[in-house]
């Protein structure tokens, strides 16, 4: 008797271990927690690359007319709803922005505007100024390096 | 002791009523129990791990849940006008509703059924019948959108309809009601012998396209359901048929009368190759075909003339039928082929017919007689077995794919798990309330995913919060990877749900297209840039070429618009990136909201009748600066001199 006077109260431990048991599922609210690490930011905009795709551009001396023709009907297209080439409008015009902007930072604003409104500071700056965030038009990397072919010719 | 250990007897029990009871209320016992609630829990953030496309019933349309959770995503228009997506309100989209009786702006969807490849479900499309003026239409799977309907001719109550044989050969539409072929001036009584049941078989192009081949005249009764062979039994369709008495009035008792109606057995090949080989008849006919392009963003419909028709009687071998306890309703066949399952819903017993048996029966020519030229098969010779005493009112059954069958119980309101080829009952579970038909995702295939399966109730009295007389339609979802099926969840749906197909998720959403591209559009009157923004006046004619992009309208100020002209919007969306569509509305126009996804053209149509300025704006909210989108027409009397001009920003 004894016996089953223990195994009633283990079964009442197990119970009450059993069913007080309750399982969060907080799996994908850590997982929606996970922070990117914020890149290091740099005062001097002719240094500051932006974030995305591109990393280090060369620019040879020499403009490249075709790509030049391709850039300009690609922005005529994808582009010239929001930026006017050489006045402000929805968003800021491109004209001279080669002295104001590494290459990189254009093709990566391009490619990347989301993280970059969110993430690089003079992109949130701009937002700020703008209010319209720039869209994404989904251009390949070769045409925003058209585009910013392009974009050398504004001066 | 024996007073403790009964002490502690009775404290074991409390504690255990207390800790994991639910008040006692019994009602709600079942689903809350256990960790049925983890089960259907899809945290924030993650998806689904399965599309269910339930049908939309009287609504006309197409539903598209998750599964386990029930979420509701999106309701697809099909056959009725749909003003969240400005389905059959837009001009793109008017033609996709044109039948032979005029444009339709509503109709009652029944069945989905999801494109397969040998026996499987690829994910391209879902077919869905509508009901009430015979149409079948197609969803690409890549849009969900709704890109072709064809119209039924000499069909009536398009009601087994719309399934597809194993590589989407063909979408099989059956009608319900048995009418005049062709339809005539005669007096009903004069049903009987004279009226025919159309049983049409539309080919589906490797890309896709629909076309109505041939139509099988049966004899006039009423055809309900249908299903494919399958595996070994490919190349055949079976229908279940009740009224075979003929009656045309009071059918609840007048045709209820046979002891049994029939499976119609019909070897669609046999035919195919008969209209291959020049067989049939071609009889005039008048019905629309409507294809939506995805490059112009614009459907266009066409009346067909002419259509085949094949008189069975005339093809030896192709068509037998197959004697059924009275009136089925439900006509399924299992993964393998070899069971086609005949659910009387007047029956005390689930029918299951062999299609071994039922081709050696055909081999020996073992008939018991004929209807109307029809071989009939003796029933004991077809039948591979019964499912006694299973429940009331038998109606529907898909499989999972382990060697059960799962089958709905209006009546008595319950699922029934058995199994296939012993025929024994291996659970039951009640549902909330009046079950028609149920889904497993696949569970019409060659390969279904037995995992759970969706049961679309007709009633619900007191599921939920009351709303007036008109309650919630339902559909409740249980888990059936164990011996017992589990009731995890209720969930509301678009009404009425009459049957649904599932498919993993996996299938289709890598394919899910996410936004138009803007040099593949062929719309006529699309814009590729904002500068070729203009607007165009042909007598009283005026076309708006216009754009749009977060946050404005190229142009928003328009002048030179007068009372009486009909002001053609076609309005193209020049955002490239996902989930950034726009709309637009105009002060008086018919429609409220255009939505219009990037790289896609719309049209709405605008006559203007007093003078004045008049606003326009973006009905979608699309940035902080959705409020800005705005724009105006001037509108100056109808004999004004006023020139047409345009600008944005003055200039």
């Amino acid at each position: 008797m004894r016996k089953l006077f223990l195994s009633t109260i283990a079964l009442l431990l197990l119970l009450l271990i059993s069913c007080g048991k309750e399982k969060t599922s907080n799996e994908a609210a850590d997982k929606a927690e996970t922070k990117t690490e914020q890149p290091a930011e740099t005062s001097d905009p002719m240094k500051d690359k932006g974030i995305g795709p591109v990393t280090s551009i060369t620019l040879p001396d020499e403009i490249d007319q075709a790509m030049v023709t391709k850039g300009s009907e690609i922005f005529a297209q994808k582009c010239s709803a929001c930026h006017k080439p050489d006045k402000r409008f929805v968003g800021p015009a491109p004209k001279g922005i080669l002295e104001r902007r590494t290459p990189e930072w254009i093709m990566n604003m391009i490619l990347n505007p989301e993280e970059m409104v969110q993430k690089n500071e003079a992109a949130k700056a701009l937002l700020a100024e703008y209010l319209s965030p720039m869209a994404n038009q989904n251009l390949t990397e070769e045409e925003a390096r058209a585009v910013l072919e392009y974009f050398r010719t504004l001066n | 002791m024996k007073t403790i250990f009964k002490f502690l007897t009775v404290i074991l029990a409390t504690v255990s009523i207390i800790s994991c009871g639910n008040n006692g209320d019994s009602k709600k016992q079942g689903a809350l129990t256990g960790n049925a609630a983890e089960k259907v829990y899809v945290a924030p953030g993650e998806h689904d791990e399965f599309y269910a496309f339930v049908s939309g019933g009287f609504s006309g349309q197409l539903a598209v849940y998750g599964l386990p959770s029930g979420r509701l995503f999106k309701v697809i228009p099909v056959f009725s006008v749909d003003a969240e997506k400005a389905w059959g309100f837009n001009e793109e989209t008017k033609p996709m509703l044109n039948t032979s009786h005029g444009f339709i702006p509503w109709d009652d969807s029944h069945h989905p059924d999801i494109s397969q490849t040998n026996g499987e479900l690829n994910g391209r499309w879902v077919f869905i019948n509508g009901n009430n003026t015979p149409r079948i239409a197609k969803i690409d799977l890549t849009t969900f959108e709704t890109t072709e309907i064809i119209e039924i001719p000499n069909s009536a109550g398009n009601h087994s309809s719309s399934f597809v044989t194993e590589n989407t050969e063909y979408v099989v539409a059956g009608t319900r009601f048995s009418v005049p072929v062709p339809q005539r001036d005669m007096p009903i009584k004069e049903y009987k012998g004279n009226f025919k049941g159309a049983l049409s078989f539309i080919s589906v192009s490797p890309e896709g396209a629909m076309d109505l081949k041939f139509q099988v005249l049966m004899p006039g009764f009423n055809y309900d359901l249908s299903h494919p062979g399958r595996g070994k039994s490919h190349g055949w369709f079976f229908f279940t048929t009740y009224n075979t008495e003929e009656a045309n009035s009071l059918l609840e008792v007048n045709a209820s009368q046979n002891d049994k109606d029939f499976i119609a057995a019909i070897n669609w090949k046999k035919i195919e190759e008969y209209v291959n080989g020049g067989g049939g008849k071609k009889m005039p006919a008048n019905y629309a075909h409507n294809v939506y392009n995805d490059e112009t963003h614009s459907a266009t419909s066409t009346m067909k003339k002419e259509v085949l028709v094949v008189d069975p009687t005339e093809v030896p071998g192709a068509v037998y039928l197959l004697p059924t306890p009275k009136s089925p309703h439900g006509c399924d066949v299992d993964p393998s082929g070899e069971y086609i399952i005949g659910s009387g819903k007047l029956a005390a017993e689930l029918t299951a017919h062999s299609f071994t048996k039922m081709l050696d029966a055909i081999e020996n020519k073992k008939f018991d007689g004929e209807a109307y030229g029809i071989p009939i098969l003796n029933y004991e010779d077809v039948l591979a077995g019964a499912v006694k005493q299973p429940g009331l009112g038998p109606l529907h059954t898909e499989f999972d794919g382990q060697g059960n069958a799962y089958t709905t119980f209006f009546i008595s309101s319950e699922v029934v798990k058995w199994k296939l080829g012993t025929w024994e009952v291996i659970d039951r579970k009640p549902t909330y309330y009046s079950v028609g038909h149920l889904m497993i995702p696949g569970g019409n295939s060659r390969k279904p995913f037995g995992k759970y399966v969706v049961a679309m109730n007709k009633i619900t009295k007191d599921r939920y919060l009351p709303t007036g007389p008109e309650v919630t339609q339902s559909a409740q979802l249980y888990d059936i990877t164990g011996e017992k099926m589990e009731l995890l969840l209720d969930f509301p749906t678009v009404g009425e749900p009459h049957y649904a197909a599932g498919c993993p998720a996996d299938l289709i959403k890598e394919n899910s297209k996410k936004f138009f591209k803007l040099e593949e559009n062929k719309h006529p009157y699309a814009i590729q840039t904002p500068e070729e923004a203009k607007v165009v006046r042909n007598g009283n004619e005026v076309h708006i070429y216009m754009g749009m992009i977060r946050s404005h309208f190229t142009p928003d100020n328009i002048e030179g618009i007068k009372v009486g002209d009909k002001v053609y919007f076609h309005v193209t969306n020049h955002e490239q990136d996902y989930d950034v569509p726009h709309g637009i509305s105009m002060i008086g126009a018919n429609t409220s909201e255009l939505l219009i996804m990037p790289g896609q053209t719309e049209t709405f149509v605008w006559e203007p009748k007093e003078v004045g300025v008049w606003p326009f704006y973006c009905t979608d909210f699309c940035s902080a600066l959705h409020q800005e989108m705005q724009g105006y027409v001037r509108v100056s009397p109808r004999d004004s001199s006023i020139e047409l001009s345009w600008s944005l920003d003055g200039e």
